[in-house]
């Protein structure tokens, strides 16, 4: 029976998604002839320097590695609960809000300066159990109610969460922009392999890999691991098997809120400001990021974060200068989104391709 | 199983549910209380901490003290002790719910623990300072909280009065239904009332009612004490004689015959415009004003209830329509557009942006054609995103004028007539909002409507069926940006003039709240939804900083508790409750022999379509 309807709908699909596929494809052509006209063009003016364009792609790979860590939050939830957790930018605020206070308040008492290695360690560990905080919270009251309901019920409920966390966070502590006290061991930059590289964005790139290298390691070797990946793959077998979901699921929110609180530290070190509203952008991209590299899919979020870090950053100077668009670092969102939606339209699978089941498409 | 056996196996479990003995007796659980009193003293705390309390200090409900503040602190021990109280819900022939002293324990237990849980916030805000990191807590919160006195007295007052306003909750829970709902109603009148005191006044004075007026309303703001009595009185009396002849209005029209239905509804219709012909002159400006803004955004709810509601695509980015409508609408009658200012008339531009906003829904329609519901919305969200940053770059700024915008937009003329006050917007709107309404009612029962709410319940199926999903969606959007170009329309000549950030993603957030709550595919629902919670927070001005928390956390509620809205398209109900009215179904069979069928006035079996 199930085969049947299958091949009834293949050959629906193809009487007659013909023309869309036409505009897919034409809207594709058109993007890439658009993108390598754009880019020969501002290669060619000359306009950068090679040391300028490294500068870009470096900026690049520690924004990108930000996105990647929000990124996994939001490919683990997909992969496990099959919704967009919409609250999971504010996950990532709340830490960086939070972490704000511990980084003033130790900054007031002379250790900021003084023991810059410790005081990061206090301020990381303030951020993540924050964040852990906030989207157990979240699983706890909106989502796990809804684990039998439509899709977008939970999608909607996680757009609710979303507002009703930036609203609490600017009443309580305030609708102004807080910064980051300035760390005298992160100013000034150091040169590798003649790549000059600012030292708050290598200690931003080192922090992500070495998070993301100690969250592969907890999937895949650790038995708490195994049960995440099982409750992913199947959530009725694995229950079957003895696996306690809800347990699972809510070692899903904790793993994806710590990382969102290590990427909030990290996130501040770089731009040093927070304000109630700061959660928004990261998160859509870092969705964006976790489809381009194909949602449910955890290598595929870290690349897909590097690779978007780097778009967002190069995309604007490479592609747009080359059209002559003024002021054109201001597009470098919709940069981020038009990538988001291209990638949606050509290659909707992402990169790494995703790991869900066929039954979800 | 066949017609015979069936009947053996309902007899046995009516047999069984028979037996007095296999009823459990359930008591109001204590624990349960002390959960429900822990909310309270949590909600407490924040709305405190957030600044709630402190921003409605300003707002007197009743005379001589009464402000919104204590209101919202009274009334939460109020509600929590309601809520202890209420009897356990009652299954039929299996539990049976026991009410009695202890539900009122339960109600004094919930609204102690409320009133302990702010005493010690109280406390500890007195004794450690904490205005550096939690902005809100101040000594005038305190104040408040405190009732002016010390704070370990102030503890012992707090719980005192939690306890007694927990137990008063309990007490009327328990009230028969008959005395309940009179009491309650007549609560929460003199409650609006007070809340909406501008309004009444407005209205009685457009009535010509000054006298009552002075009665009702303190000249210092807020309800006299006498006023607020006989609005309670009032409203009680009104009800109890209600209670008396009960009956929807829709049983009763369900029970007339066609031709007097039909002569119902156009004496409705034509009472109807004739109320809100004469309106803007008895509500005044003001409230005219908050009718157009009303009236915009129930121009936007209607549109994405048409693509969220009817045909089930949740788009994010809906701004980006009621964008594209005041750009093209600026372009097109403004002298001051940066690039090509034809300065056409408002009603020779409106072609042109129902033209363009359909192209645009077209635009955004087609890349998303093959994307399932959450990437649709996310995809949608960029669409709306990326067209406020390209309106407010330097790069189009000779087009559309960036962050400067477009200014002296002309206002909207027919023959002598111009709509620039407010109430004469209001009718420019009105004749916009009902074309959308009729529009709206006809396309839901029409070919594509059904096509539409087929695809919405499960696209292959709809597909196999032979309805054209690419068609379906495409028109949805295309509709969906019309009428949202319209409200977009209306909001450039209204304002004047137009910049990007007046259309940020808070409208379609905005805009999507007010179709849940009303119920999404259900045109009432968005009307009631609009005026609601866009009339109500520009109405209360102390309450409007609060409105996007206040959306996310009905965001929330309403998606676990009610996901169909408060008031329900048919359609949309089945489909989330299948499963408990297929349950409802199933124990209305096991009740006793003599009872008949229910039968609703067609003669139909109204559980017939379900299975």
């Amino acid at each position: 029976m199930a085969t049947l309807t299958k091949s009834i709908r293949t050959r629906i699909n193809l009487e007659r998604i013909n023309w869309i596929t036409v505009v897919f494809w034409t809207i594709g052509i058109v993007s890439l002839v658009l993108i390598v006209w754009g880019s020969f063009n501002s290669i060619t003016s000359g306009r950068l320097s090679a040391a300028q364009w490294r500068d870009l792609i470096v900026f690049g790979l520690a924004q990108g590695g930000v996105y990647a860590l929000l990124a996994l939050g939001y490919t683990m939830v997909y992969g496990v609960l099959g919704f967009i957790n919409f609250a999971h930018g504010e996950v990532f605020m709340s830490g960086a809000m939070v972490g704000f206070f511990a980084a003033s308040a130790l900054d007031d008492a002379g250790m900021w300066d003084n023991q810059p290695a410790l005081s990061l360690l206090i301020v990381l560990a303030v951020a993540m159990a924050t964040s852990m905080l906030v989207a157990v919270l979240i699983e706890r009251v909106a989502y796990r109610p809804l684990r039998a309901a439509p899709r977008l019920i939970p999608l909607i409920t996680s757009i609710g969460a979303s507002f009703f966390l930036q609203y609490s966070f600017r009443g309580l502590f305030g609708a102004g922009i807080k910064s980051y006290p300035q760390m005298a061991a992160l100013e000034g930059s150091f040169t590798i392999l003649g790549l000059r590289i600012l030292k708050s964005q290598s200690l931003v790139i080192a922090g992500a890999v070495l998070m993301m290298v100690g969250l592969y390691l907890f999937v895949e070797r650790t038995k708490t691991g195994k049960t995440l990946r099982a409750v992913a793959e199947d959530k009725e077998i694995a229950a079957l098997m003895g696996i306690d979901v809800d347990r699972a699921i809510v070692m899903t929110f904790i793993v994806g809120g710590a990382m969102a609180g290590a990427a909030a530290l990290l996130y501040s070190l770089v731009f040093r400001q927070v304000s109630f509203f700061t959660g928004f952008f990261p998160g859509i991209k870092a969705f964006t990021a976790a489809v381009l590299g194909g949602i449910g899919n955890i290598a595929g979020a870290m690349v897909g974060g590097l690779v978007l870090g780097i778009l967002e950053s190069v995309g604007p100077s490479l592609v747009l200068a080359g059209f002559n668009i003024p002021a054109f670092t201001q597009l470098k969102d919709v940069v981020a989104f038009l990538a988001l939606v291209l990638v949606l339209i050509l290659r909707p699978t992402g990169l790494l391709g995703e790991r869900l089941a066929e039954e979800r498409a | 199983m066949t017609q015979a056996t069936e009947q053996v196996a309902k007899a046995d479990l009516r047999d069984q549910a028979g037996r007095e003995a296999a009823i459990q007796v359930r008591d109001v659980g204590l624990g349960q209380a002390l959960r429900l009193g822990l909310l309270g003293g949590i909600t407490t705390v924040f709305i405190s901490a957030i600044g709630m309390i402190e921003a409605f200090a300003g707002r007197i409900i009743m005379q001589p003290f009464l402000t919104l503040s204590f209101t919202a602190l009274l009334l939460i021990p109020l509600v929590f002790g309601y809520l202890a109280g209420k009897k356990p819900p009652e299954v039929e022939g299996l539990t049976r719910a026991r009410t009695g002293p202890r539900n009122v324990l339960a109600g004094l237990l919930a609204g102690v623990l409320t009133g302990v849980l702010t005493g010690l916030f109280v406390l500890v805000a007195n004794a450690i300072d904490l205005r550096d990191i939690f902005i809100a807590i101040s000594p005038r919160l305190l104040n408040i909280l405190t009732f002016d006195q010390s704070p370990s007295s102030a503890l012992v007052l707090l719980v005192l009065v939690g306890g007694v306003l927990g137990a008063l909750g309990s007490l009327v829970a328990i009230a028969p239904g008959r005395w309940r709902r009179p009491l309650l109603g007549a609560f929460l009148w003199t409650l609006t009332v007070g809340l909406l005191e501008g309004v009444f006044q407005q209205v009685l004075r457009g009535l010509r009612l000054e006298a009552v007026n002075s009665f009702l309303f303190s000249p210092l703001g807020g309800l006299e004490p006498a006023g607020a009595l006989t609005i309670f009185v009032l409203v009680f009396a009104l009800y109890v004689v209600l209670e008396r002849r009960r009956g929807s209005v829709s049983a009763r029209l369900e029970a007339m015959s066609d031709r007097e239905r039909r002569r119902t509804m156009i004496i409705g219709v034509v009472a109807l415009l004739i109320v809100l012909a004469i309106l803007p002159q008895i509500v005044g400006v003001f409230l005219s004003e908050v009718l157009v803004n009303v009236g915009i955004y129930l121009l936007m709810g209607l549109g994405l209830n048409i693509v969220v509601g009817f045909a089930g695509l949740l788009d994010l980015g809906y701004v980006a329509f009621f964008a594209v409508g005041a750009y093209v609408t600026a372009v097109l009658t403004s002298p001051s557009s940066p690039f090509w200012a034809p300065q056409l008339t408002f009603w020779v531009a409106l072609p042109f942006v129902v033209l363009v906003a359909a192209l645009a829904g077209i635009m955004v329609g087609t890349p998303v054609l093959r994307m399932r519901g959450d990437y649709l919305a996310i995809v949608t969200l960029g669409f709306g995103e990326i067209a406020r940053l390209l309106f407010v770059s330097e790069w189009l700024v000779p087009y559309v004028g960036g962050a400067q915008g477009i200014l002296s937009i002309p206002k909207v003329t027919i023959g002598a007539f111009e709509a620039r006050t407010p109430p004469q917007l209001f009718y420019l709107v009105m004749a916009f909002v009902l074309l959308t309404i009729y529009v709206s009612w006809a396309l839901k029962n029409s070919r594509i409507g059904r096509a539409w709410m087929a695809m919405r319940e499960d696209e292959p199926v709809a597909e196999v069926i032979g309805i054209d999903i690419v068609q379906a969606k495409l028109s949805a959007f295309v509709v969906g940006a019309v009428l949202a170009s319209f409200g977009g329309a209306i909001f450039a000549t209204k304002i004047g003039s137009i910049f990007p950030n007046s259309f940020e993603i808070l409208v379609s957030i905005t805009v999507l709240v007010l179709i849940i709550v009303g119920g999404m595919g259900s045109i009432p629902g968005v009307i009631v939804g609009a005026l609601v919670l866009v009339g109500l927070p520009e109405l209360l001005r102390e309450f409007s900083e609060f409105r996007l928390l206040f959306y996310g956390a009905l965001l929330i509620y309403m998606m676990l508790k009610k996901p169909e809205g408060f008031i329900p398209a048919k359609e949309r109900m089945r489909e989330l409750h299948q499963e408990e009215m297929l349950q409802d179904s199933w124990l209305r069979e096991t009740e006793p022999y003599d009872r008949e069928t229910p039968v609703d006035a067609r003669g139909r079996d109204p559980d017939a379509g379900l299975i």
